[in-house]
């Protein structure tokens, strides 16, 4: 779900309401399973590279890719989390929640950096994680894997490895969890 | 939270939640780049008219870690001393246009009549002898980064009880968040209302020594001393001082802890005051954290704003403060403080937010 609709859920809102589903869980491991691949094919192997999860959506899907990264590589890439709350240009959108932290146990300088969300929509998570890393160091790339691509950006960004492209309006909400992904809206 | 004047305004969800946010700070602090633009064009004065250096050095730090701008002001370089009233300094500061007003003052009260006055937020730095409530959150960080939480923990406040901001926020601080506290110190330096406080008092600092998780000295001001509040400096020290011998009888895992500035010799020993369960400077070090929590709550989204974003008009219309039904919680009371002026004064705020949640 993109944190414009995350803080509409509880405790601090809505509550998400399917629609329809768009991917079952066998269909979102084959799509992990496929960003996998473009990671590695991109990169010509693993090496120097790292994920980084974005609080809190993308933090399952980096664990999911580097799962699947080590299953065709047999090479386990380190994995990181990114809470990006503190950079953020819209920051009434979202009280700061004391669970998501930040954890980047590596290394960045020179590395590449795979951000993983679960989905991407306008655009502005993303952009205030490119400054948290860059605060963290000076890697030699910053790549982008999400699982839905929703559309709808207000900034020039685009994602390097998508699990799934699916048109949206802008009023509906998309969930992206490792079991499902889902289309429907917020309500009250 | 659109100030901070008195630990008495928060409930243990408030404190917890400034704990926790203290946290995620903490963690910052610890990065190549110790700094975040969460305050991004935001401007805070540091209005200190009574002389501070840590407090005021911690709260400095913590706004410009936040990247807000910092604008510092004390009485001794002011108008204030040409015969400026403290309304006029305060409505003065305003029209720049400033964003927060962190208030250190001798009087009681001062910074709760500055919010008066002024539209920009007010943060208490220490007045008079009435509260400090930054220092009760740095105190209950400090203690909960080693026991986890304050819950069942026996804590003494010893010392000049009387005079303290310290001790009447850290009391009511630490009793929220479940700790147990006792006072310790001479009858005369004991205010005369401790019947209504949440702690029970004693004079022998002896009798309580050895079932301590934490004993928390305050400092003997250099004016008590000539006052005749109690006989001598020596005096003092044998029966409240903690000695070296003293400490022996604390606990190993117990916690010495001191607001500063120190008077070693006086309140605690030269090697107490070094000693492994001192954790002075952790105190110290948690200022940064937890003002830019408290910073970031009063001038960023907080968490009650959150709720009523700006950029949605259709979410702000459930924040209209009596919407009490659906899943209650930690939304609704939040909603509901948000709504009731949390910075009017205390205790009434605090007994609406009882009876709606």
């Amino acid at each position: 779900m993109a944190e414009r609709e995350r803080r509409r859920t509880p405790p601090y809102g809505g509550v998400f309401v399917a629609r329809s589903e768009v991917l079952d869980q066998a269909a979102v491991r084959r799509a992990v399973r496929r960003m996998a691949h473009e990671i590695i094919e991109a990169n010509e192997g693993l090496t120097d590279v790292l994920l980084v999860g974005l609080q809190t959506g993308g933090v399952p899907f980096a664990a999911a890719i580097a799962e699947a990264l080590e299953e065709i590589e047999g090479v386990s890439v380190p994995v990181g989390r990114l809470d990006v709350a503190f950079y953020r240009d819209d920051i009434n959108l979202r009280p700061v929640l004391p669970e998501a932290d930040t954890e980047i146990n590596t290394d960045i300088d020179r590395k590449v950096v795979v951000l993983v969300d679960d989905v991407l929509f306008t655009g502005r998570t993303i952009r205030a994680a490119l400054d948290a890393i860059m605060d963290q160091g000076r890697p030699r790339a910053i790549q982008l894997a999400v699982m839905v691509d929703r559309g709808h950006r207000e900034l020039p960004i685009r994602p390097d490895y998508v699990g799934k492209n699916l048109p949206t309006r802008r009023s509906e909400a998309v969930n992206a969890t490792l079991e499902r992904v889902e289309l429907g809206e917020m309500t009250r | 939270m659109k100030h901070l004047i008195s630990t008495l305004d928060l409930d243990r969800q408030d404190l917890e939640g400034l704990l926790d946010l203290a946290n995620n700070f903490a963690g910052v602090l610890k990065r190549p780049i110790p700094k975040v633009p969460a305050l991004r064009g935001k401007t805070v004065v540091m209005a200190f008219f009574e002389d501070s250096t840590r407090t005021r050095t911690s709260f400095d730090l913590a706004a410009r870690r936040l990247s807000a701008d910092v604008v510092n002001f004390s009485a001794s370089q002011s108008s204030t001393r040409k015969g400026e009233s403290l309304r006029d300094t305060v409505e003065t500061i305003g029209a720049m246009g400033v964003d927060a007003i962190v208030v250190r003052h001798s009087s009681s009260g001062a910074p709760q009549q500055i919010a008066q006055w002024t539209g920009a937020s007010v943060i208490n730095a220490g007045d008079g002898w009435h509260q400090h409530p930054t220092q009760a959150l740095l105190d209950a960080f400090t203690i909960t980064d080693r026991f986890g939480s304050l819950d069942g923990l026996s804590i003494a406040v010893c010392g000049d009880i009387q005079h303290s901001r310290v001790a009447r926020s850290n009391v009511d601080a630490f009793t929220k968040l479940g700790a147990s506290v006792t006072l310790v110190g001479p009858k005369t330096l004991m205010p005369p209302d401790t019947g209504d406080w949440p702690a029970t008092v004693t004079t022998n600092l002896d009798d309580v020594l050895a079932d301590l998780d934490v004993v928390y000295l305050l400092r003997i001001q250099q004016e008590r001393l000539s006052s005749g509040l109690f006989p001598s400096v020596r005096e003092y020290r044998s029966r409240w001082g903690l000695t070296v011998e003293r400490s022996a009888r604390l606990r190993s895992d117990a916690l010495i802890m001191h607001p500063g500035p120190m008077n070693r010799g006086v309140e605690i020993d030269p090697e107490v005051a070094d000693d492994s369960r001192s954790v002075v400077l952790d105190q110290v070090a948690a200022g940064v954290p937890v003002r830019m929590a408290v910073l970031y709550r009063v001038l960023g989204p907080g968490q009650f704003d959150a709720l009523t974003p700006d950029d949605e008009p259709e979410v702000v219309d459930d924040a209209d403060g009596d919407q009490v039904d659906g899943d209650g919680g930690p939304s609704t009371r939040q909603l509901v403080r948000s709504a009731s002026a949390p910075d009017s004064g205390s205790d009434s705020s605090a007994s609406h937010l009882e009876e709606v949640s």
